[in-house]
């Protein structure tokens, strides 16, 4: 079996196939490399395609560019998507996806910003990616310039107490060029979030925190480029967008069923995933 | 030491526009003129440690020369992932000002003591850690962090520390500077302790006990060059620390000295017991209590030298 082949960005891109494609890539990468954590991957894959081929001002040819936008994967468990994503946009070739976590490569299980292009931060600990984004946003402001910075956080990683001082800190500078995006797929490594620590309402603590909220279906591709495609909104606050997903997404026998937090697909069932997302 | 550090910047962020000074809701009044000359380059990021060494991190890997200051316990251990991670790991450089070293502020109790940090920091990759003896050598440790690229951590003093040097000197980072020319024994001071080595080193001297003293600024990158050559010649090499004997320049020193071939000189590591300190009391009075003052220091030489004859 080898990956999907990409579509071309530079031409309208579809967004729709192009989710496909990647979530059938991250399968087959679990797979391959015995890597876990295939749920929390597919639960983001329409907030990042929508992110890199519709809302990011990016060029994979110039990946240190000072201008660029900025895109941390605060969840570094879901590394494998973001590499797929990155790799369909032309930051380096799909093939090398088939180094995914192998021994010597430079794809390892957690973002390497080392010795991948595109790679903006090392997370993987949870809770350290938005702070690094209010600096990343506040050096664009004292710099006077005008890129703004995205980062992606799941719901688990809102156990962690320095999302909230970094909520308050953005908030208190007023970060219009700074979005959280908080995967909300209700499920953590061992439970639903909801019964981990008491996460409801997620939506109302970031307003409280002084962040423009917005809840979406974080599935919803036209919603989501909405959203992704105005910032900054006008609200002069941070924003927050609370994005309603499903773990597992794109595969019905992987929704949420947090079974696949860590298990690995066999062979067959990479198949039947692969079918279902009309991937051949 | 904090006067200085306050000065220097400020001096720093006048040449080089890149400097942001971030501090942990600390020193306000101390900053009252950086903030007035470079009001979109200091940020109180309150009390949120963890967070501002990420914000630190974020600026320094667009370009800013971010330093954030807060009290030592609380830069440091506090934060220590943020530190490993998103500075070191990053290599962001990102200057980490600790004020308080040691006992500086030892009236304040356990929390606000202050020595295992270098420990914490010297273990990280990429880090450079400066321990700078009096306020001129502050403001040159930042002047030569500044000039570098790399995460550093400055580990300064509070306020009233005396000053040893005449000016500020030229500090390299990684080659300590001799304070005063001896034989028989020398005193690697790092940090806060330089005007107690000095005394000490004074007193020895005086008595018969030829002493060279020396500031070492910079525990990592240790000044190989030096330690070669100091425990070739003399006959007891001591390392002076406000911190763990264990750990800091201390272990330090005991970690290259364990890969020479039998070096001439005994080492002999003067630092603070590895154990809480429950009771109130200054500085001074913590200093005398562990022999960390110019007669603990000078008597446990002279035992150690009595031991040796």
């Amino acid at each position: 079996m080898t990956f999907p082949s990409p579509s071309h960005p530079q031409e309208k891109p579809d967004l729709e196939k192009l989710s496909r494609q990647i979530r059938a890539s991250i399968v087959e990468m679990s797979h391959r490399s015995k890597a876990p954590h295939l749920g929390s991957c597919l639960s983001s894959v329409d907030i990042l395609v929508t992110a890199y081929f519709h809302a990011l001002s990016i060029d994979p040819k110039r990946p240190d560019d000072p201008t660029r936008d900025r895109f941390i994967l605060s969840k570094g468990h879901g590394a494998a998507a973001l590499y797929s994503t990155l790799a369909h946009r032309g930051f380096f070739p799909i093939q090398q996806l088939e180094t995914y976590c192998a021994d010597g490569g430079s794809l390892p299980e957690h973002p390497a910003p080392h010795s991948t292009p595109g790679v903006e931060a090392a997370t993987g600990s949870l809770g350290h990616g938005l702070s690094l984004g209010i600096g990343m946003a506040l050096a664009g402001r004292i710099q006077n310039q005008k890129y703004r910075v995205f980062a992606l956080l799941s719901d688990g990683e809102c156990n962690e107490g320095t999302v909230w001082e970094a909520a308050l800190f953005a908030a208190a500078q007023r970060l219009d060029s700074l979005v959280s995006i908080i995967d909300f797929n209700k499920w953590q490594a061992t439970g639903r979030s909801q019964e981990v620590l008491s996460l409801d309402p997620l939506a109302s603590k970031w307003e409280t925190f002084g962040w423009n909220v917005h809840e979406v279906d974080g599935h919803d591709l036209k919603a989501l480029s909405r959203l992704l495609g105005k910032v900054p909104d006008g609200s002069g606050q941070p924003i927050a967008i609370i994005a309603h997903t499903i773990k597992g997404k794109g595969v019905s026998f992987m929704e949420d069923d947090n079974n696949w937090h860590y298990r690995i697909p066999t062979a067959e069932e990479v198949a039947a995933a692969w079918e279902e997302l009309g991937i051949t | 030491m904090r006067n200085a550090f306050a000065r220097e910047i400020e001096d720093l962020a006048a040449l080089d526009e890149r400097v942001v000074l971030l501090s942990g809701d600390i020193g306000n009044r101390i900053f009252n003129s950086f903030k007035e000359r470079f009001p979109d380059r200091f940020y109180n990021c309150g009390i949120a440690e963890a967070n501002m060494m990420s914000v630190a991190a974020g600026l320094a890997m667009c370009n800013l020369r971010p330093v954030a200051y807060t009290i030592t316990p609380f830069i440091t251990v506090r934060c220590l992932e943020q530190i490993r991670l998103d500075v070191c790991y990053h290599q962001a450089p990102v200057t980490i000002v600790g004020v308080g070293a040691g006992f500086s502020y030892a009236s304040l109790g356990a929390t606000h003591h202050s020595c295992e940090d270098i420990a914490y920091m010297r273990l990280l990759p990429n880090m450079s850690v400066l321990c700078p003896g009096d306020p001129f050598e502050v403001r040159g440790a930042l002047r030569s962090i500044l000039a570098q690229d790399g995460p550093a951590y400055l580990r300064i003093g509070k306020k009233g520390e005396p000053t040893i040097h005449a000016s500020i000197p030229d500090i390299e980072i990684g080659r300590a500077i001799v304070m005063a020319e001896g034989e028989t024994v020398c005193i690697l001071s790092t940090g806060n302790l330089l005007p107690i080595a000095i005394e000490a080193g004074q007193n020895l001297s005086a008595s018969g006990i030829s002493t060279r003293v020396c500031s070492v600024h910079t525990v990592k990158p240790l000044d190989e060059a030096l330690l070669e050559e100091v425990f070739g010649s003399f006959r007891i090499v001591v390392t002076l620390e406000e911190h763990l004997a264990i750990g800091g320049l201390g272990g330090s020193v005991a970690e290259w000295v364990s890969g020479r071939p039998w070096p001439a000189a005994r080492l002999l590591r003067i630092g603070a017991p590895v154990d809480f300190i429950h009771e109130a009391g200054c500085q001074s009075y913590y200093r005398q209590r562990l022999g960390l003052d110019p007669a603990g220091v000078v008597e446990k030489i002279q035992r150690l030298l009595g031991e040796l004859t």
